[in-house]
């Protein structure tokens, strides 16, 4: 009987086994579909402490910003974060926010204060020291050095591997292809879980299914909601040198992260990757699980990058993909046992952060499993915080 | 004859020969490049940034976008997804040489590149290619 059951093979469910066979235990992931096959194969990787307001998601993004680090350092498929940036492409590029306008621009240097993490601000005529294909007229920006990028799909799959290589035979196993169909209960307690393929016993369940994981938690009694908020990103034909040396965004990119609004909301957001391809977004939107990206909101995302780096309007979109960010409804994911269903640890919906997240939720899971005190406080993550109505 | 077109009962059109890097490459009319290239022997068309490891067909239905290739001076397009034509000059290795961006008269000469086949839009190879 192994220890933990995790249900999610996507970069959260990847992280928390990792740090729990780290800690010791005997874990089985679980995934209905493949590795990576939900909201984390479909993002661009971001590793970002800019976009977060001063609080416990910021201390959440610092936390593993540094676990981040650390994962490239450390592994056997290289040492980051050189071209091979521990097997997942870990780039510690650096992220450069850019403001239209002076006011904007005010506005974005007080936030930087109010974050306290290690920032430079850009004066308008320094901004091509960073970005040499920048546009004419922006009001000046805010480079953050600790801005990362990983791929994340590959992140997710290498976490696994690494933590069964890492942590002796059996620490780890996967299993794909197995839906989980409810729970086995000891009273109230949760002691496994029911799946299409038998009952597995565990010591504990983490529930790391994204943006199903309102489903999952629904499967055990409890409510966690957990909403759709669709995002779309357009790629372009790979580029032989970079043109984009850092992640690129307009302050709106924050205000749009920060917002409950249904309709759609888009803000340049460029990055180049390492094979070549530009990743253009990011758009926001709350239509449900609908994959039908209307060739609008693809248009304005590609009229928002051109208006920040005219260089691309050379380049063609060659394709682009959705996915559903977790997003709960005062954006802060939700990481901790869940007091109505002991036994049944959450560590979903993270909305657009889960990559960048993913491994200092894992890491906290990992202490409350083993009953270690957290080294931060989870009170704000608490999954019994939203009460009971639908919102 | 080919033991595989009798199998299938083919009757395929006269062949004819495209520009491949400056080697006459033989076609059946109705070939994707891919097919094309594939049939000819050459398995990598293009290598990556980093490492230069080589790409060519991989999935073979149009999803992975590995196959990219320079048709009639208009680069990143799908070998997998673009019919063969007579006349065409397929350019292989890396799309974009010095880094500099496709020329303005690239999407002019891809409209201008033949007529379209029935449903087959040359320029599929663009965009919208989420749904």
């Amino acid at each position: 009987m192994p220890d933990v059951v995790v249900v999610g093979a996507g970069i959260v469910g990847a992280a928390c086994a990792y740090y729990a066979a780290r800690a010791g235990l005997d874990v089985v992931v679980l995934d209905r579909g493949p590795v990576a096959g939900g909201t984390t194969g479909a993002g661009e990787g971001n590793v970002l402490v800019s976009d977060k307001e001063p609080g416990p998601e910021l201390d959440l993004a610092l936390l593993s910003n540094r676990l981040w680090r650390e994962l490239a350092d450390s592994g056997p498929d290289g040492p980051g974060p050189g071209p091979a940036g521990g097997g997942f492409e870990f780039e510690a590029k650096g992220g450069l926010v850019v403001a239209e306008t002076p006011p904007v621009m005010e506005a974005l240097a007080d936030l930087a204060v109010k974050q306290g993490v290690e920032h430079a601000v850009v004066e308008p005529g320094r901004l091509r020291d960073y970005e040499p294909h920048l546009a004419e007229g922006l009001a000046g920006g805010v480079f953050y050095p600790q801005d990362a990028q990983v791929q994340p799909m590959l992140a997710a799959a290498r976490l696994i591997r690494r933590g069964g290589e890492s942590f002796g035979r059996g620490a780890l196993m996967l299993r794909t292809g197995v839906t989980v169909t409810g729970f086995v209960r000891d009273g109230d307690r949760v002691t496994g879980v029911r799946t299409d393929q038998g009952d597995i016993l565990a010591g504990a369940v983490v529930n790391a299914a994204g943006t199903w994981g309102g489903e999952v938690a629904a499967l055990a009694g409890v409510r966690v909601p957990v909403l759709p908020r669709r995002g779309a990103i357009l790629v372009t034909e790979p580029l032989e040198r970079p043109l984009i040396r850092h992640k690129v965004y307009t302050a709106a990119y924050v205000t749009a992260v920060a917002s409950d609004s249904e309709g759609l909301e888009s803000s340049a957001v460029v990055e180049g990757t390492p094979a070549g391809p530009v990743l253009i977004g990011a758009s926001r939107e709350r239509v449900g699980f609908d994959r039908a990206v209307p060739a609008s909101v693809l248009g304005r995302l590609a009229a928002q990058a051109v208006a920040l780096f005219p260089v691309l309007a050379g380049y063609k979109a060659i394709r682009a993909y959705c996915g559903f960010r977790p997003y709960c409804p005062d954006h802060l994911p939700v990481i901790g046992e869940d007091p109505r269903a002991p036994g049944l640890y959450h560590a979903c919906g993270h909305e657009g952060a889960g990559i960048g997240l993913a491994p200092a939720t894992g890491h906290l899971i990992a202490q409350a499993l083993t009953g270690t005190r957290p080294d931060l406080e989870l009170t704000p993550f608490r999954p019994d915080r939203f009460g009971e109505e639908t919102p | 004859m080919n033991p595989a077109r009798r199998l299938v009962r083919a009757d395929p059109e006269p062949g004819f020969e495209i520009d491949v890097d400056g080697e006459a490459v033989p076609v059946v009319p109705g070939q994707s490049l891919g097919a094309v290239l594939h049939a000819a022997g050459i398995r990598s068309w293009r290598t990556t940034r980093s490492g230069g490891r080589p790409r060519g067909l991989f999935c073979g239905i149009g999803v992975c976008f590995d196959c990219l290739v320079t048709v009639n001076g208009v680069p990143s397009l799908r070998a997998c997804q673009i019919e063969a034509r007579p006349g065409d000059r397929v350019t292989t290795g890396r799309p974009h040489p010095d880094g500099r961006p496709a020329a303005d008269h690239a999407s002019t000469e891809r409209e201008a590149a033949g007529p379209a086949g029935p449903g087959r839009d040359r320029g599929a190879g663009g965009g919208r290619g989420d749904s």
